[in-house]
């Protein structure tokens, strides 16, 4: 591209940028940033250890409940984000508790049908719902197959000022998104540890040397509905 | 009599709308903290779309530590009685949306309230 042609577009960029917002240029509040960035470098996964889960222990879902605002309650018109589930073998008579939420799918339905662009990935691999842009259609909601996600009836009041959520978007585990971009894990998996159990683990899949890949490698990890080939960032250990 | 009346209607038409019904001009609170990230007259006409554009920014990239946050706006305009900025007409977005006839959505979702 020859000097005048680059001039030409870089000024017409410049001039884009005051139309949005004169005065203050937003390059240039982008630029005076010490700000930090999801990277596609990480892909955020969780391993869930079905043998160290323990029946009837809701720590987890308490932890998510009291982290994102949620009021607890698991009426048909109230938000999940993860919920405990009970399973039996019926021939050994075998008992597994899990708990079960957002599967992070690095090739997620919900995003496939989203018609607004509300549903999306993150580079990281975090799947949210921008409530900026849903429009509480729900076919997020049919399309999951994992039941993760929540739709929110009623209006809310008192949020989290780091959880914003109201009524009339769709909503589901975030993996604790304000909490991992302050470099802190789940509150979920915080919980766990705290009661001393460390079912759940939670760390970086895309690198060989993390905890959850060392794990993942050595105790295997198995993907609910793995026919679907969704590519889950939530794996189970033992089930 | 008829040259009075149509004075008479006149001079009612003359004065404002505003005036007759006593819309009281939006109360600003002073924001408790330091300086705003731009001048007023920049915040009052810009910041609709200076949080729009960094919604996209902060929601889908995941951008921590930006200079613009409506956590920030809350946590500095938020009124020493009220601890908000939505939640008394007199709050520091409630009075001037008000004033202005537009509707503020952004609480419905947002915490209105300071964090820890």
């Amino acid at each position: 591209m020859n000097p005048t042609r680059r001039q030409f577009f870089g000024t017409t960029a410049a001039l884009a940028g005051m139309a949005v917002a004169p005065g203050l240029l937003l390059t240039e509040i982008r630029q005076a940033n010490s700000e930090t960035q999801a990277s596609s470098k990480v892909r955020w996964g969780m391993l869930v250890d079905t043998t160290r889960c323990v029946q009837g222990c809701t720590a987890c879902v308490s932890a998510c409940n009291t982290e994102n605002g949620l009021s607890g309650r698991i009426g048909p018109d109230d938000s999940q984000w993860i919920r405990k589930i009970e399973l039996k073998e019926k021939t050994t008579g075998r008992a597994l508790s899990l708990p079960v939420m957002c599967q992070h799918c690095a090739e997620p339905p919900c995003v496939d049908v989203c018609p607004t662009g509300a549903s999306f990935k993150r580079a990281d691999g975090i799947v949210l719902v921008d409530r900026h842009l849903c429009i509480g259609c729900r076919y997020c909601m049919m399309a999951c197959p994992y039941k993760a996600r929540s739709f929110v009836h009623e209006p809310l009041h008192d949020q989290k000022p780091d959880v914003p959520r109201g009524q009339g978007c769709v909503e589901s585990c975030t993996l604790c998104v304000q909490r991992v971009d302050r470099g802190e894990g789940p509150a979920c998996v915080e919980a766990c540890k705290a009661e001393g159990r460390e079912a759940l683990l939670f760390g970086d899949v895309n690198d060989p040397n993390s905890a959850i890949s060392r794990r993942m490698r050595e105790a295997g990890a198995k993907q609910i509905r793995a026919d679907l080939q969704l590519d889950t960032g939530v794996r189970y250990q033992g089930i | 009599m008829r040259l009075l009346a149509a004075l008479a209607l006149i001079a009612t038409l003359a004065v404002p709308a505003g005036v007759l019904a006593g819309v009281d001009k939006p109360v600003l609170e002073k924001a408790s903290k330091g300086p705003c990230i731009a001048p007023p007259e920049v915040m009052r006409r810009e910041h609709p779309d200076i949080l729009k554009h960094q919604r996209m920014i902060t929601v889908h990239e995941g951008v921590v530590g930006a200079k613009v946050s409506l956590e920030k706006c809350v946590a500095c305009h938020a009124s020493k009685t009220t601890g908000s900025v939505a939640a008394s007409p007199q709050d520091f977005c409630e009075s001037c949306h008000a004033y202005a006839g537009v509707r503020l959505d952004c609480f419905e979702c947002h915490a209105s309230r300071p964090g820890r």
